[in-house]
């Protein structure tokens, strides 16, 4: 039996569906299309699952959500909608409902946030609704867990009756009229497609090309359908789009009327007022915006963070270390030996040990969106990003990839856009990452050691603007698409449930390290590899003359117009690829700097302080490691563009590098 | 007058609803619909947009979005005519 579960956002529909499935959620992507899909069993019950469909608030053909959404409603067939309904919020949710009752389906409405209402003496009769409206309704309170076993039941009990909704008229006259008779025309097609003929027909008024296309439609059937819609138009005074919607809403509108007692505004909603007039306060918000973000980030990389990540980092350690020990007492090949230790262990090792600064920006991330806060900073921060084409939501996801892009490029997920998600996903490793931090250490510390804060702010100021700039580029270019207004709904501040930010984080946490033992660990391996052997396979003693090496020699003419030909460089840059804190490394290795201290006279022989900036720049800019490929082919749901990304990084990379090369030689500054 | 121009706090009622596809979708689809009351709760701080309380909740809407829609003082553009559609819409169709 298959359940899916469905309503607006903000409405505790990812809640419910923890409540539901625990932590036995299985997390991809819808295909085609960056849309999340989340499918889980149901506790407790034998052979019941649950889809968690997109939040959505109407079932028009727009946006990819409501049309995959659509999809999985009309294709798939699922047994019973489970149609999640936030009773303070009431009209605006039944819209949906509404919508959903005419696919024909067995449905059951979960009247979310029933405790909310009842503490703020509104009451609804539930009893008299679910007489009007013939389906089942049951009060919830997902974050409380009441009520979800009874719901459960019954919407066992609903999936077992094939209890469709019973068609009554909830339609004027004249929509009415328009209705029937275009349900009669496409009747024997919709049937054929599988769809309620109502459902069919109330979206062929709408003017819902999808919908004519599945159905077949014929020209002839287009003309009749448009007189009768015209008909109807012209009685109404209305268009046809505003003339269903408002048929939908005068029926809420009365329905409500007479089973929705209000007595005033829920106390979550006055608090939300309050909170919203500190937050949200002219002077006020982005001081204080500035001060939770700053809070976030010295949590995660300052003392807390660095003392858990070291804590984890030192158990890694160990743990190679014990297997490096096995290893030599076993008595095992050097070869095998070293693929081990200094390829895979110390590869992977490396990202593991990113894993607690990405677990707390998970954390807060989770935090932020879950009370609601989230909201209130894309409110805040929406004329901003509006001037580079992006809209408010982009703001958080962006800077969380000043800590890392994992994260950053996960986060994108939330935004409403295709086509913003995608510019949004393109842009995070602009902002320059916590690990690259390393590799401006020991550039300034070789050569600009009196203004080193200057010059690494400049960096970050500089991806920025970077980043601004291709927002630009790529919004009037490969990503025009009709950007998805930005009409979002600001819910009341809640707590968030200890449960919800666990399970997010776990969820999170579960794709990293999954990511960690795949993509990272077959890159350790190549890398190790091609730096360990020469192209007659044997072993090398010096780094100089692998494999690797010789493909580092062979790209390095690439990166002689910015100023660091030399095949070390081009070299470190390609170990980048695996986590960018060993380009570092690599360069020690490759010129036998064996100490810290030998690093900064090393860096001195190979590059002058112009092409030390040069190559800063063409690091701060190039595609970041695969961890966050990976992440990016995930949620672009393509790896051909993820792979088009990382070119366009990388073009970006060599670009303003160049740039800057260039115009330091013709200022004479060497 | 459009929405844009309303004042802080006070309460319109929407007589129309213009743009066209997704975005006229989205607005109708939230509520926002020919005689529903709206008022505009505040300002964000640089501007723009608008947080405007609609169907007991609040919304965010770009002050070029709620250009879109004309709106009048809610006493004022109480419709003649019955409730429902009819009446409502023959409100708007005449002159005022």
């Amino acid at each position: 039996m298959v359940f899916a579960l469905i309503g607006n956002q903000n409405s505790g529909k990812t809640t419910l569906f923890n409540q539901l499935t625990g932590s036995n959620q299985h997390v991809g992507n819808f295909p085609g299309v960056t849309v999340e899909k989340k499918m889980g069993p149901v506790k407790g019950l034998k052979d019941v699952q649950v889809v968690d469909l997109p939040g959505i608030y109407s079932l028009s053909p727009y946006t990819s959500e409501e049309l995959v959404s659509r999809d999985v409603l009309l294709k798939d067939k699922p047994d019973a909608i489970i149609d999640i309904v936030d009773a303070t919020n009431i009209e605006r949710n039944l819209y949906l409902t509404l919508q959903l009752m005419e696919l024909g389906l067995p449905i059951i409405v979960a009247l979310n946030m029933m405790d909310e209402v009842r503490e703020s003496g509104t009451t609804i009769d539930i009893a008299a609704m679910e007489k009007e409206l013939g389906i089942p309704m049951v009060p919830i309170a997902a974050n409380k867990n009441e009520g979800v076993d009874e719901l459960i039941r019954r919407a066992v009990e609903t999936a077992k009756n094939r209890a469709v909704p019973e068609h009554f008229d909830f339609c004027t006259q004249a929509v009415h009229k328009a209705i029937h008779s275009i349900a009669h025309i496409v009747e024997e097609k919709a049937k054929a497609a599988g769809l309620a003929p109502r459902f069919a027909s109330t979206k062929l008024i709408e003017g819902d090309a999808p919908m004519e296309e599945l159905l077949g439609v014929s020209e002839v059937e287009k003309d009749i359908i448009g007189h009768i819609v015209d008909e109807m138009t012209d009685t109404l005074g209305t268009d046809r789009e505003a003339a269903i919607v408002d048929m939908r809403y005068s029926y809420i509108e009365e329905l409500c009327g007479k089973t929705v007692k209000k007595t005033g505004e829920s106390k979550a909603q006055q608090r939300s007022y309050r909170i919203d007039s500190v937050l949200t306060h002219k002077y006020l918000s982005i001081p204080i915006f500035i001060g939770v973000m700053a809070t976030i980030f010295y949590l995660t990389f300052g003392p807390v963070g660095t003392y858990l990540a070291d804590g984890f980092s030192a158990l890694v350690d160990s743990g190679i270390a014990y297997v490096d020990g096995f290893l030599t007492a076993a008595a095992v090949s050097d070869w095998l030996h070293s693929l081990v230790i200094d390829g895979i262990l110390a590869g992977v090792g490396s990202v593991l040990s990113f894993l607690p600064p990405i677990l707390m920006l998970f954390f807060f991330l989770s935090i932020l969106e879950d009370t609601g806060y989230m909201a209130r900073v894309a409110f805040v921060m929406d004329r901003l990003l509006r001037k580079i084409g992006l809209s408010g939501h982009s703001l958080v996801p962006m800077l969380v990839g000043f800590g890392c892009s994992v994260p950053a490029i996960m986060a994108a997920r939330t935004l409403y856009s295709e086509s913003d998600r995608k510019i949004s996903i393109f842009l995070v490793p602009f902002m320059s990452c916590g690990a690259k931090l390393p590799i401006y250490a020991a550039f300034t510390a070789a050569f600009f050691p009196h203004n080193a804060s200057l010059v690494v702010t400049g960096l970050y100021v500089l991806g920025v603007i970077v980043a601004i700039f291709a927002a630009w580029l790529l919004r009037n270019t490969a990503f025009k698409g009709n950007p998805v207004p930005f009409i979002m709904e600001l819910p009341a501040y809640r707590f968030p449930t200890v449960k919800n930010v666990m399970l997010h984080m776990w969820d999170k946490a579960k794709e990293f390290i999954k990511r960690a033992f795949t993509i990272i660990f077959a890159a350790s391996v190549v890398i190790w590899f091609l730096n360990t052997f020469n192209w007659q396979f044997n072993i090398v003693a010096d780094n100089a003359d692998s494999i690797l090496a010789s493909i580092g020699r062979l790209i390095a003419p690439i990166f002689a117009p910015l100023g660091f030909g030399d095949w070390r460089a081009s070299t470190a840059l390609i170990t980048g690829l695996t986590a960018k804190e060993t380009v570092v490394s690599t360069l020690s290795v490759l010129t036998g700097a064996t100490s810290d201290a030998a690093l900064t006279p090393a860096l001195q022989g190979l590059f002058s302080p112009l092409s030390a900036v040069s190559f800063l720049v063409f690091t701060l800019l190039y595609m970041p490691c695969v961890a966050a490929l990976s992440a990016t082919r995930k949620e672009l749901g393509s790896g051909r563009l993820a792979l088009s990304a990382m070119a366009f990084q990388t073009a970006m990379a060599w670009a303003v590098a160049l740039v800057v090369f260039t115009f330091g030689k013709l200022l004479g500054l060497g | 007058m459009t929405l844009d121009q309303g004042a802080i706090g006070v309460d319109y009622r929407i007589l129309t609803v213009g743009g066209e596809g997704v975005l006229r979708r989205r607005l109708l689809d939230m509520g926002l619909t020919p005689g529903t009351k709206v008022c505009i709760r505040k300002v964000a701080p640089l501007g723009d947009p608008l947080e405007l309380t609609v169907r007991g909740y609040q919304l965010t809407l770009r002050k070029e979005d709620a250009a879109r829609m004309t709106v009048a003082l809610y006493e004022e553009a109480a419709p003649e005519g019955g409730k429902g559609m009819g009446g409502r819409f023959h409100g708007i169709r005449t002159d005022r």
